[in-house]
């Protein structure tokens, strides 16, 4: 997993790149942690863009959420984009939608 | 025409990853589309991290899982079966595991969503667990027969309409 961080307009991106599965998660999870603690205070919002993602399972449910917890604390709402079909599906399900909106 | 393939890996996280993309090239030959193949890799990938992280305690203990799958070619496409075997811990209460976000582990980020994606995304699905003894996870995936499906609807609209 590869994590491509740019800021744009006050908007903090982050791309997701390669396949997240609970063996993965964890540097994904410390990368991203990391960003938040350098850019949250300076970013309105994030955007996990998923384009890049070629596989996930359930451990992106817990990841986003995670990551939206985190991006709270700082009062910076959370946003993905280009989910795959699958990933679509898996986030629709669980209800992540409901605090992680699509941008 | 059917095939058959058995695996026995390690449970480490290393082999999430190559679990779901076998039994996923096992199935090629029936000519899986792209959502039925990210189907059959998602259902995988979290009956195998089930084995590594509940069976066998995050890989601490040692132990195996034991991946058996079987296709049938019809005319349409066919069928895969899956059965996902480990020999840890096993479940106490099944009923409860599997219900849609029930997890024993929150504090470690889990959805407690993987029993549900399995049943979800695959067209069978059944397990079964003995405490001390290990789990097995059976799922059935139908390839093509979606498809065929919503055709045969469309064309019973079409008469319904004329």
């Amino acid at each position: 997993m590869r994590i491509d961080a740019e800021r744009r307009d006050n908007v903090l991106y982050l791309r997701l790149n390669g396949e997240m599965d609970e063996y993965t998660a964890g540097i994904a999870r410390r990368d991203v942690d990391r960003l938040a603690e350098t850019y949250a205070t300076v970013s309105e919002r994030a955007v996990f863009d998923l384009s890049g993602l070629s596989f996930m399972d359930s451990t992106g449910i817990g990841f986003l959420i995670g990551r939206y917890k985190k991006f709270k604390r700082y009062g910076v709402p959370v946003y993905v984009t280009n989910p795959s079909v699958g990933t679509d599906r898996i986030l629709e399900m669980s209800g992540v939608y409901t605090l992680i909106p699509k941008a | 025409m059917e095939n058959f393939m058995r695996l026995e890996i390690s449970a480490v996280g290393e082999n999430e990853s190559f679990a779901r993309s076998a039994v996923a090239a096992f199935a090629l030959p029936l000519a899986p589309s792209l959502a039925e193949l990210s189907d059959i890799k998602t259902a995988v990938s979290e009956a195998v991290t089930n084995c590594i992280v509940h069976a066998y305690d995050r890989g601490k203990n040692e132990g195996k899982i034991r991946i058996v799958c079987a296709t049938e070619k019809d005319d349409t496409g066919g069928v895969l079966h899956i059965e996902i075997t480990d020999f840890g811990r096993g479940i106490d209460d099944v009923e409860k595991a599997i219900s849609p976000f029930f997890t024993t582990l929150p504090d470690d980020e889990r959805s407690g969503m993987g029993f549900t994606i399995m049943q979800t995304f695959m067209d069978g699905f059944a397990i079964e667990s003995e405490p001390t003894k290990g789990t097995v996870v059976r799922m059935t995936k139908r390839i093509g027969g979606e498809c065929s499906k919503s055709f045969v609807h469309a064309e019973t609209r079409e008469r319904v309409n004329a």
